[in-house]
């Protein structure tokens, strides 16, 4: 029987650089294996990957699990599932930590069943009891309106962990850690799903995850013509334009916009939220915001109580003038 | 073509924040008052996926749903909309599971109730978030999943879906049989027409014990739980927050230009 030890990170790689999440998950692991006196590694996988190692080691990792090959190019869950569980099963990490992302929604589940063992997701915390070796994981749950704590004995311990939950270490290229080549094998024959085509949908300019300033709409703002108000006062502010998520159900703005718990998880400076009425779901994704400015007419909502600055009047009043001030503010 | 979909009484996830409560004793919500359970929305579009490869290709739906004192009228909504069986797995035996113990009854339970091309269940349940009991589902089947899917069509036997990613959406072709989960961007679930009602009403669930989907008692409900919850609680909101008035809409909005200004945002 394996003895499990240490901890393993599913990385992932975007644009030839480890994912913001990646970085964030090996701070976290960094963390947790320093408290349990164990390794941290992390695996990469991907068409070509080796050259992001380095990237890896220098974020925290003792050791990099390089896995390439053509079918790895893109994310599938068949592919992915059976070399990630090759080298879970060869290195029996104690916790393995994914991202909760597209990627990490898809294959840890799926994953956590195939190795027989638990896994929490989308965790805003992950702490290590170094007695017991149990990872303690604290999940959003009810929308947002709680949080829960688990533990489980059986292992490996899975967790997927929010985007913008972790720190990421402080970049460190003098670290030194060891690379490691997997030898890839997959049959194609057992790959089930075939992408045809991948459409764009997401407005040009800047994302919605990396802006440090975003202008938001819900519900009250009545129609996609409220929108082109509130865009206006975004590109102003050199910010970008989000949602929550009955403007988007309604078509007013593209869904690719839904800022909540199953849309796009945020960490502006500012966050402008515009006739929003403040749903647990919704904070989920703008909570991590520096400053929350809401803008309702009603006094009861539950923005309110997560904004720092806040404006009890109908937002077709306040957003024209607020506009030309900030235009004038920031051309002065 | 041949459906199952997977359905979860939940508390109403549309409830308002404040009337949320939990009893810490028993690590417990306490159901709000005055507020029905429903369906939980994620799998009313599943639901709503299944009824539009119905209307395209014809077929049956075929509806499962784990839990205890599930209230009827709520339970039978899918069939309401136009599913056309209904079976509850309703035994103390089942309850406080997690994502294992769940999977595995409802899995073990789409073996019993027959063949199938497609088990479409909601991405996650809107009580637990957890989005791990259809893909273990699969995993335990033996079958492909597709995750997040917002549009579902059946062409030359395989499913064709729009999976849903950050930044647009993938179109994946895949194998039957298969389990697709479902994502809000489906768009909104038929309401249930007069005479959907009224044959819904006269259709009665199957209920399934234990016993009748073969499965071992340690390994449903709360005995075959992997995780262990420790603790169920309300994060404390601090901080207060500071409302701006102004003489009017423009003073008001000036004054909160200053703000933004002073907190060198802007």
């Amino acid at each position: 029987m394996a003895e499990y030890k240490g901890v393993m990170v599913l990385g992932e790689v975007i644009d030839d650089k480890l994912a913001a999440i990646t970085t964030e998950i090996l701070g976290c692991g960094r963390r947790l294996a320093d408290e349990l006196k164990e390794e941290l590694s992390c695996i990469l996988m991907g068409g070509e990957v080796a050259k992001v190692a380095d990237e890896a080691i220098a974020f925290g990792a003792d050791k990099v699990y390089i896995a390439e090959d053509s079918l790895l190019k893109d994310y599938r869950t068949d592919s992915y599932i059976v070399v990630t569980e090759k080298i879970v099963q060869e290195a029996t990490p104690r916790i393995l930590l994914l991202g909760q992302t597209a990627v990490g929604r898809d294959l840890a589940p799926k994953l956590a069943f195939r190795l027989g063992t638990s896994l929490a997701t989308d965790c805003l915390e992950l702490e290590v009891d170094t007695k017991a070796k149990l990872l303690s994981a604290t999940r959003s749950v009810y929308g947002g309106n709680a949080r829960a704590i688990f533990t489980s004995e059986s292992l490996p311990q899975m967790a997927t962990a929010r985007q913008k939950a972790m720190s990421p270490l402080e970049r460190d290229d003098s670290r030194k850690g060891e690379i490691i080549s997997v030898k890839v094998e997959i049959d194609p024959a057992e790959i089930r799903t075939d992408v045809i085509e991948k459409v764009e949908e997401e407005a040009a300019g800047i994302k919605l995850e990396d802006a440090s300033i975003i202008v938001s709409g819900g519900r009250g703002i009545g129609g996609p013509e409220g929108f082109e108000q509130l865009e206006e006062l975004a590109k102003i502010l050199k910010g970008a334009l989000g949602a929550s998520r009955p403007p988007c159900d309604n078509g007013w703005t593209p869904t690719t916009a839904q800022v909540g718990l199953t849309g796009k998880i945020v960490a502006p400076d500012l966050y402008i939220a515009v006739a929003i009425s403040g749903a647990s779901q919704h904070l989920a994704g703008c909570s991590g915001s520096k400053n929350i400015v809401a803008i309702n007419r009603d006094a009861e909502a539950n923005i309110f109580k997560e904004a720092r600055l806040g404006v009890v009047a109908d937002w077709k009043q306040i957003i024209p003038p607020l506009t030309e001030r900030v235009r004038e503010l920031m051309a002065g | 073509m041949n459906m199952v979909v997977c359905c979860k009484q939940v508390i109403d996830p549309e409830a308002p924040p404040a009337s949320f409560s939990i009893d810490s004793a028993a690590n417990k919500v306490i159901p709000p008052a005055g507020i029905p359970p429903v369906v939980n929305p994620f799998d009313e579009q599943a639901i709503e996926a299944a009824l539009r490869i119905k209307d395209a290709v014809g077929g049956k739906i075929t509806v499962i749903s784990l839990g205890i004192n599930l209230t009827r009228d709520v339970i039978k909504k899918p069939l309401s909309m136009g599913a056309d069986e209904l079976i509850l797995l309703e035994d103390e035996a089942f309850e406080g599971g997690d994502s294992w113990s769940t999977a595995y009854a409802l899995a073990m339970a789409i073996k019993k109730a027959g063949e199938y091309d497609i088990i479409f269940c909601g991405r996650q349940a809107s009580d637990w978030d957890a989005g791990q009991v259809g893909l273990g589902i699969a995993e335990i089947l033996g079958i492909p999943s597709v995750t997040v899917v917002k549009k579902a069509e059946v062409i030359n036997g395989k499913a064709r879906v729009e999976r849903v990613v950050a930044d647009g959406y993938e179109i994946v072709e895949v194998t039957l049989p298969a389990l697709i989960t479902i994502t809000n961007e489906l768009g909104e679930a038929r309401y249930p027409t007069l005479r959907g009602i009224m044959a819904a009403a006269k259709k009665q669930p199957i209920i399934w014990k234990p016993a009748d989907i073969e499965v071992e008692p340690s390994q449903i409900g709360a005995a075959g739980r992997r995780a262990n919850l420790v603790k169920l609680f309300q994060p404390v909101r601090e901080g207060k927050c500071e409302i701006i008035e102004g003489d009017d809409a423009a003073d008001t909005a000036a004054k909160l230009a200053m703000k933004l200004r002073g907190l060198k945002v802007i």
